[in-house]
Order: C-alpha cells, then sequence, then structure tokens
C-alpha cells in the first residue's frame, strides 16, 4: 500500500493513450486492434487499482475485471475474424484504403 | 518502499513495451511487444493483491488473445514495413490530441480527492470471487458466457471460405 493510487491511475492513463493513439494512427488493422487491447488493459488496471484503494472488502471491482476479459476476448475473436475476411476479398487491412463507406 | 521500486519497474517495462507496440513496424514484433504488455500488467495486478485476475491475465491474455492475434498476422501475409509506412496522414494530429488528452486527463486524476480506505484484502478474497459469479452476479454472467458462445460462431461464420 505503499504506492500512491495516483501513480496507478497515471500509469493506467498513460497506457490508454498509448492505446488510443494505435488506434488513430496505425494503418494496419491488427495493429489498430491491439491499440485496444492496451486500451482495455488500462482500464482493468484502473479497475482494480480503485477497487484495492477504495473499496478492498467488497470484490465486485475484481468481477468487473472478469467481466471485461470475457468482452475483450469476444472481441479479439470477432475483430481478427473480420480482418481475415477483409484480408481474403481485398488483398489489403490497411484502414485507409477500406473507404467504401467514406463520403 | 520496495513496492514502489517494484511498482516503477514493472510500470516503465509496461510502459516501453506498449511504446514499443505503436512504434513497431513490423506486426509480428508488435505482437511481442503486445505479450511483454499483457506479463507487466499481471504482475501490476499481482501487486495490487489481485492474485486471481494476475494468473487470468496470463492465461487469457497471453495464452489466447495474443496467440489469435499471431494467427491472425500470419494470415493476413503483406505484414507492415515494405509498404507505405506504419501510420496513416493523420498521425501527427493523433500524437498532438493523444497528448493533450493524457495531459488533462493526469492533472484532473492528480486533483481528485479519493476517500482511500485503509483495510487489508479479505483472506477468502478467490472464494468471494467465485461466490460472486454464482450469486449476485449470476444473470452478467451468464450473459458473458452466450456472449461468447456468440462471438465464437459469429468469429467462424465470418472467417469461412465461402
Amino acid at each position: 500500500m505503499t504506492v500512491p493510487l495516483s501513480w496507478y491511475l497515471i500509469f493506467a492513463t498513460a497506457l490508454f493513450s498509448i492505446g488510443f493513439f494505435a488506434v488513430l494512427a496505425r494503418r494496419n488493422a491488427i495493429a489498430v486492434l491491439m491499440g485496444v487491447e492496451l486500451m482495455l488493459n488500462a482500464v482493468n488496471i484502473n479497475l482494480v487499482a480503485f477497487w484495492r484503494y477504495l473499496t478492498p472488502t467488497d470484490l465486485s471491482g475484481q468481477i468487473f475485471v472478469v467481466f471485461v476479459f470475457a468482452v475483450a476476448a469476444a472481441e479479439a475473436a470477432v475483430g481478427l475474424a473480420l480482418m481475415i475476411s477483409i484480408y481474403r476479398t481485398r488483398k489489403t487491412i490497411n484502414v485507409d484504403e477500406i473507404n467504401e463507406l467514406k463520403l | 518502499m520496495v513496492g514502489q521500486a517494484l511498482f516503477l519497474l514493472f510500470a516503465l517495462f509496461t510502459l516501453l513495451m506498449a511504446l514499443g507496440t505503436v512504434v513497431a513496424r513490423n506486426l509480428f514484433h508488435a505482437a511481442l511487444f503486445l505479450v511483454g504488455v499483457f506479463f507487466g500488467i499481471a504482475v501490476l495486478f499481482i501487486l495490487l493483491e489481485a492474485e486471481f485476475l494476475g494468473v487470468a491475465q496470463i492465461v487469457i491474455y497471453i495464452g489466447a488473445i495474443a496467440t489469435l492475434i499471431v494467427f491472425a498476422i500470419m494470415l493476413s501475409r503483406n505484414v507492415m514495413g515494405k509498404e507505405a509506412g506504419a501510420y496513416n496522414s493523420q498521425w501527427r494530429w493523433a500524437l498532438a490530441g493523444v497528448v493533450f488528452f493524457f495531459l488533462i486527463l493526469s492533472w484532473l486524476l492528480v486533483r481528485m480527492p479519493f476517500s482511500l480506505v485503509q483495510a487489508q484484502v479479505p483472506a477468502d478474497a478467490i472464494t468471494q470471487i467465485g461466490q460472486g459469479f454464482v450469486g449476485h452476479y449470476v444473470v452478467p454472467f451468464e450473459v458473458a458466457s452466450v456472449l461468447l458462445l456468440v462471438a465464437l460462431v459469429g468469429a467462424i461464420m465470418l472467417a469461412r471460405e465461402r
């Protein structure tokens, strides 16, 4: 408990920002998906840190993290299946070349 | 003091690995850096006395999600590096926005007053988590399992050869 809560929060913010940059700036869709994973992990760190420092006797914080795990696994499976499907039809997964919906 | 040193060590390690994930031009290297991030996060969970989550992080993220990402990279062959570049044309704006976002959010978080509670983690924490899943949180738990099943079937449908 010697580590202040704000260190964990700033660490999670930095990790979230790095993931956010990957989502905004990477061209390859799989790299974008990796950015999403980084952001989900940063949120998990926040959830666990708040659980440990604010409500350590109530385990709901940890249970929420397990739900985030489940949703992240589902997101990765569907996202990567989409990438493979797009790659098969378009021969590219660069997000700036897949822009048919853009006006 | 030991706790602080360990936190700083693993936080720095995780952030460096995350930067590697974002910067690496070769997608396969990015995936390996991502495994490092997941490992660092698992260590931080254990430092926060959430041992169950630390182990689950290693099993689910490194064992399943990282493997899935490596498979997807191998199935979409033209790995980054040979083509124009790793970033799209707006990466400077994205970088500026993200740095701004980080500064604003960390400024807010440092100023925010939290009512800290000094208490020990209950010794039967893992038992309580298990009871939570079949007790108070049974409906979200079942919904999560249905979601995983639907995602599995959906992923197979999407990736199937037509």
